[in-house]
This record gives structure tokens, sequence and C-alpha cells, in this order.
């Protein structure tokens, strides 16, 4: 499967990875939700950290739409909130 | 962990729905995708712009710390220590100020290395989508190509929409500082808004400067009445410190940058 985290690029990772990845990410959208600055910082890190840990760069010459898609590594609380709620920037 | 990336796909089907054949798509799509690369381009260049645009008023402020700090020691020469604790104070606020900007400028500084970064790897994700679509438009019934098309499509969507929002961050972040950096700048400048000379003095300026000039008049009338009473026939000389009016401490505004946001 293939995570982009916003601001890196696209990250190819095995499919088993996934249920590691969600309990991360289930942690992140909870302190979101909450929104606890430091349970979000800490949630964040570890997430973005076990992805690029288990992950190998996609090429840049391949063109594939990503299975997952990641907030930047200095995203605050508020621009996570946003990009969950929000439209994107999708030029069409 | 679904959530964001269904954002990106909803926008890339949009924009396929639209035609009959998918292999219309191609040519017109890659035409549109040099035309956001030219955008990108842009992009990235305004924000450099915008963050040398902070760079300058850093600096800016940064003579305006060292300024207060030259009109404390004058005013402490001058026996004013309410004048120096004054200055001392308005500097101690700049410097804050300037180090909290400096935070903010690193990260944009950071920012910006990464949007250089990423328009070279969209450079290189469309040239790939040339190619590919030379291919399918040789090798492929519009049925098959369908799926190729898709996959092409949203790749390179994807692409150019996380390049977006992080030129739209960094925009932002310019414009923030730059802001910030203004309100530090006119609150410096308030002393000088009242000045009625429009030589731009501020107020502790001006006071030690009529301290000063006080002082050597002082000093001429001791040494009058001296020679009155003595009897002396030595000619009147300058005060010791008739002028301490020091040059070094009226900030050129050459260098004031019109507020303005990013383009």
């Amino acid at each position: 499967m293939i995570v982009r985290i916003l601001g890196e690029g696209q990250l190819v990772l095995e499919k088993a990875a996934l249920a590691e990845l969600n309990q991360l990410d289930d942690a992140l959208m909870a302190a979101v939700e909450a929104g606890e600055q430091g349970p979000f910082e800490t949630a964040m890190k570890a997430l973005l950290g076990k992805v690029r840990e288990l992950g190998t760069p996609l090429p840049v010459e391949e063109l594939k739409p990503s299975d997952f898609i990641l907030p930047s590594a200095d995203s605050s609380l508020d621009e996570v909130r946003d990009l969950l709620s929000s439209d994107g920037l999708i030029p069409g | 962990m679904k959530r964001m990336s269904l954002i990106f796909k909803s926008k890339a089907n949009k924009a396929l729905d639209k035609y009959e054949d998918p292999r219309e798509t191609l040519d017109y799509s890659y035409e549109k995708q040099m035309q956001l690369l030219q955008k990108v381009r842009r992009g990235v260049a305004d924000v450099a712009t915008s963050r040398k645009r902070v760079e300058l008023q850093m600096k800016k402020l940064q003579q305006e710390g060292d300024k207060l700090e030259g009109q404390a020691r004058r005013a402490l020469e001058l026996n004013r220590e309410d004048l120096a604790r004054e200055a001392l104070t308005r500097r101690a606020n700049v410097v804050a100020q300037i180090s909290d900007l400096n935070t903010q400028y690193e990260s944009l500084q950071g920012q910006e290395e990464n949007l250089v970064r990423q328009s070279k790897a969209l450079e290189a994700k469309v040239e790939a989508f040339r190619t590919q679509k030379e291919t399918i438009k040789a090798t492929y019934t519009a049925a098959q190509a369908q799926a190729q098309i898709g996959e092409a499509f949203s790749g390179i969507s994807e692409e150019m929409g996380d390049i977006g929002m992080a030129i739209q961050r960094a925009q932002d972040k310019t414009q923030q500082l730059q802001a910030r950096a203004s309100a530090v700048d006119e609150l410096m400048a308030s002393g000088a808004l009242d000045d009625p000379s429009g030589l731009g003095k501020d107020d502790i300026t001006r006071q030690l400067e009529q301290l000063s000039s006080g002082g050597a008049v002082d000093d001429q009338l001791a040494k009058m009445k001296l020679e009155l009473g003595g009897g002396s026939t030595k000619a009147l000389e300058g005060g010791a410190n008739a002028s301490y009016a020091n040059k070094n401490d009226e900030i050129s505004d050459a260098d004031v940058l019109k507020e303005g946001g990013a383009a």
C-alpha cells in the first residue's frame, strides 16, 4: 500500500503494517477531537515516525494515488482539524 | 486512516468524469499540469520574496534594539537613570519580539527548502505523465485506457494537491510574520509619529538632546559667572559636552518596507 505524508512524498508499505498504523491514527484523531496539544504532538510523531520506519520511498517517476494521506510533520492541531473537515486544495 | 485520502480521490474522479473517451483527457490534462507547474514555480518564488522581506524587517528591528542601547548609555552619561531604564525596558521588549520572530523565521526557511524539493519532484512526475500518456494513446483501447489513466491522473493530482497546500501554508506563514514584524515596527516608531520636526526622532532621543544642549547652556552660564566674578579675560569656550547629539541614532527610513502581504 502507498502512504503519502504531505510535504514529504509517498512511501510504500506492507499491508500488514495497517493494523499498527490504524492504532496510532486513532490516538491522533482522539487528540485532535479533544484538542489536546501534548498528546497530539506525541501521536503525530509516533504515526509519521512509524510510516517512515516501515516505508520505502516510491520512485518519483511512478504515478500512483496513495491509499492513505497523512498531514505534514509541522502541522498544528488546528491545521489537522481543518484538513479533516475541509475540502482540500486540489486543482481539477 | 482513510479520511484524508478521500478528499483527494473524489476531486480527481470528478475531473475525470467529464470525458467520454479517457484518452481525450490525456493531452488536456498534461497541458493543465504544465500550467499548474508554472503556478507552483511562481508560488515558490513568491514565498522566497516574502521571506526576504521578513528578513529585512527583522534586521531593522535589530537596529532599533541597538539604537535603544546607545540611548540608554547616553542617558546614563547624563545621569538620567530614569531615561536609561525606559530605553532598556523598550529594548528588552524589542529583543524578545525579535527572538520570537526568529524562531518562526527558521521554520519558514525549512518550509521553503521543502517546497523547492517538492516542486522538483512534481516536475519529474509531470514528465513521467507525459511519457505514460504517449504510451497509453498509442497502445490502449478506450476501455483499457480507463484504468491506466485513472491511476496516473489521481497520482498527479494528489501530488499537485500536496504542493498546493504546502505553498498555501508557507504563504500564510510569511504573511503572519510580516504582519508581526510590522506591528513591532509601528510600536517602535510611535515616538517618531508625533515628532513635529519630521526628523523621525523618538521621545527618548529628543529628551536626550534637550538635556545635552541644556547642559551646554548651563556650562556656559557657569563660565560667564566665573569670568565676571573673577575678572578673567579668557574667551568663551564651547562646553565640554556641547554636543552629545549622536548622528548614529537616527535610523534612516529608506529601508522601511511598506506593509504589504505576499503577492
